[in-house]
């Protein structure tokens, strides 16, 4: 896109200072929302948008915050910044780079969902990230846009980071709130759901980073014009990680509904080497997998027609695969680790990654026998639809479509050993 | 003790909760425990529990189940290598192996004098930088991307050099 509306910091340099932010119009929708605009219409134009969450679920971020009970009093805004997906790495590039967005984005949000108190919930390995966050979080306090009764409103507003300590399941939401309370990071059995029982008990929004620096742009310049950006049903732009075998990784702002073969070749620069793409995982580490064909390459790139081909878009964290990869080995990749992170408390989610963990090591030793990789896809089904939270889903789907798409990888290990075996197996030793 | 020695930034972490929800000061706190004593000791878990008016057990299954936490002394830097799939597509697993060859230390093992240990570790957002790789010390954590052998010894000389140099 000519423009950036999230990336920002790529067109305007230092526009992490706020002198900079401000000079760019910074602030200004925080100040449209609370001089001329209630709640209420702040949300309105927000589901007008028909903005989505952009932490993986695509949930409509308007819809989300109207399920808030009426007249439940305090309320919370908890913000998702546990980016922890092998894949995703645009929430950093955006709370570091484009600080002060994200934090009007989170003003707005609150003021929407009349919550007067917001977390940041950083995963543990942003530790440098969250300093600076509470950094630019006491110079936007120190410029009026924090405290007690803001720009003359009735509306209060405090902001706090809090540090994770290495949990990918604290993704999760109710996880999140848990941790977030001093507990450890299990997923809460639903309903009740956050909106009615949050963050102590009380009415919470959590939403992600990206979706909260979206919120800015939707509000200074209207829904009408963020709807000319994307597909009607998919609309505004999208943070694009781009990882895996290309030559320019990176972040990448577009349109939703770009195709894959936009991303990773016209802006990707292609694969190294010249090679073939074999597979793409359209959403981080727990993607269902998607042969690289023509076809997919020539898919938009949004929530619609990505599920419509038995995938999902997730986070956008897009990982090309080249055709040197075995999916047998990936597969062992991304099941060591959801097996690391599940959290122990259902049992097809604990026991079910540790055994195909161990399936997959033994399929890699050049050991294992037909039956083996039969029993790994057994497992997998048992997996599936048992579980408390997603956790549990996001293991299967890389296991499940490399067994379905690219059977062949898992045959050639029953008959002959892996290269990789020997460092595998010594790995877990 | 904490109480002590990091009066003020226990007060100002604790007022970011509701004075009646102290315990969602514990992560915090015991971050601020490996900070000052390199791992989460016993006697820690009872400083924080007192702080946050929770037990020591309590405090205990928190810090068992979050992995930054440390049970046991680590080296004085600890070298957290990215071995998941985006990182391993670019040669992050050699690169946790050769690491552990030239300091003759297997993976969670720490270098005699003491001032390195290797890990792998899961992905930390920087998949477009890889290999990554994290340092883990009583300064915190630092990021350090695009790494090779090269990058990553010269890192660790680094480290192993400022050791050396008299605390100012």
């Amino acid at each position: 896109m000519s423009e950036h509306i999230l990336l920002r910091h790529r067109d305007v340099a230092d526009i992490d200072k706020l002198e900079v932010y401000l000079a760019h119009g910074g602030f200004e929708a925080l100040r449209k929302a609370l001089t001329a605009q209630t709640p209420a219409q702040v949300l309105e134009e927000v589901k007008a948008s028909g903005l989505r969450g952009r932490g993986g679920a695509g949930f409509p971020t308007g819809v989300k915050w109207s399920f808030l009970p009426k007249d439940v009093f305090p309320r919370y805004l908890v913000v998702n910044a546990d980016e922890s997906e092998p894949g995703t790495f645009k929430d950093r590039e955006l709370m570091e780079r484009n600080p002060f967005q994200f934090l009007e984005g989170i003003a707005l949000a609150a003021y929407a969902a009349q919550a007067e108190r917001a977390y940041i919930y950083c995963r543990g390995e942003f530790w440098d990230l969250a300093r600076d966050l509470d950094r630019h979080i006491a110079q936007m306090g120190d410029a009026g846009w924090l405290g007690a009764r803001l720009q003359g409103s009735t509306f209060s507003l405090e902001i706090y980071t809090h540090l994770g300590a290495g949990a990918y399941i604290c993704g999760e939401e109710t996880a999140l709130l848990e941790s977030l309370e001093g507990k450890i990071g299990q997923p809460r059995i639903r309903p009740p759901f956050p909106a009615t029982y949050g963050l102590f008990g009380k009415p919470t929004v959590i939403n992600n980073v990206e979706t909260l620096t979206n919120l800015p742009p939707i509000i200074a310049r209207g829904a009408a014009w963020y709807r000319t950006i994307g597909t009607p049903k998919s609309s505004g732009p999208k943070v694009f990680s781009l990882s895996g075998h290309v030559n320019r990784p990176g972040n990448y702002e577009l349109p939703l509904g770009t195709t894959f073969r936009t991303l990773i070749y016209d802006l990707g620069g292609g694969l190294p080497g010249g090679r073939k793409p074999k597979a793409i995982m359209p959403a981080g580490a727990s993607s269902t997998l998607l042969r690289a064909t023509e076809a997919v390459l020539d898919m938009p790139m949004d929530y619609e027609s990505v599920a419509a081909a038995g995938s999902m878009l997730g986070s956008a964290s897009v990982i090309v695969l080249d055709e040197t990869v075995d999916m047998s080995w990936l597969a062992l990749k991304t099941s060591r680790f959801f097996k690391h992170e599940s959290c122990g408390k259902c049992t097809p989610c604990r026991e079910g990654t540790y055994w195909m963990l161990r399936l997959l090591e033994h399929i890699q030793s050049g050991e294992a026998t037909a039956e083996d990789v039969h029993l790994l896809g057994q497992v997998a089904g048992q997996i599936q639809n048992k579980c408390l939270c997603p956790l549990g889903e996001f293991a299967i789907g890389p296991v499940q479509s490399s067994l379905a798409l690219f059977a062949e990888d898992f045959q050639l290990h029953i008959s002959q050993p892996s290269p990789r075996a020997a460092a595998v197996v010594s790995e877990h030793a | 003790m904490l109480a002590d020695k990091h009066a003020d930034e226990i007060r100002s972490l604790l007022e970011r909760y509701p004075p009646e929800r102290k315990r969602s000061a514990v992560m915090p706190l015991l971050h601020l425990a490996q900070r000052e004593y390199g791992w989460i000791t016993r006697a820690a878990l009872q400083e924080v529990a007192e702080l946050t008016e929770t037990t020591s057990t309590e405090v205990g299954t928190v810090a068992g189940f979050y992995t930054l936490y440390r049970s046991q002394p680590a080296g004085t830097h600890t070298i957290q290598v990215c071995t998941d799939l985006p990182c391993a597509l670019k040669g992050g697993e050699e690169l946790a192996k050769k690491l552990c060859a030239n300091l003759g230390v297997r993976l969670g093992e720490v270098t005699p004098d003491g001032l390195f240990m290797v890990e792998e570790v899961m992905c930390l957002a920087g998949c477009d930088r890889a290999p990554v790789l994290q340092v883990q010390d009583a300064r915190g954590i630092q990021y350090h991307e695009n790494q090779n052998e090269d990058s990553a010894m010269r890192l660790i000389g680094d480290l192993r050099r400022a050791s050396k140099e008299p605390k100012a």
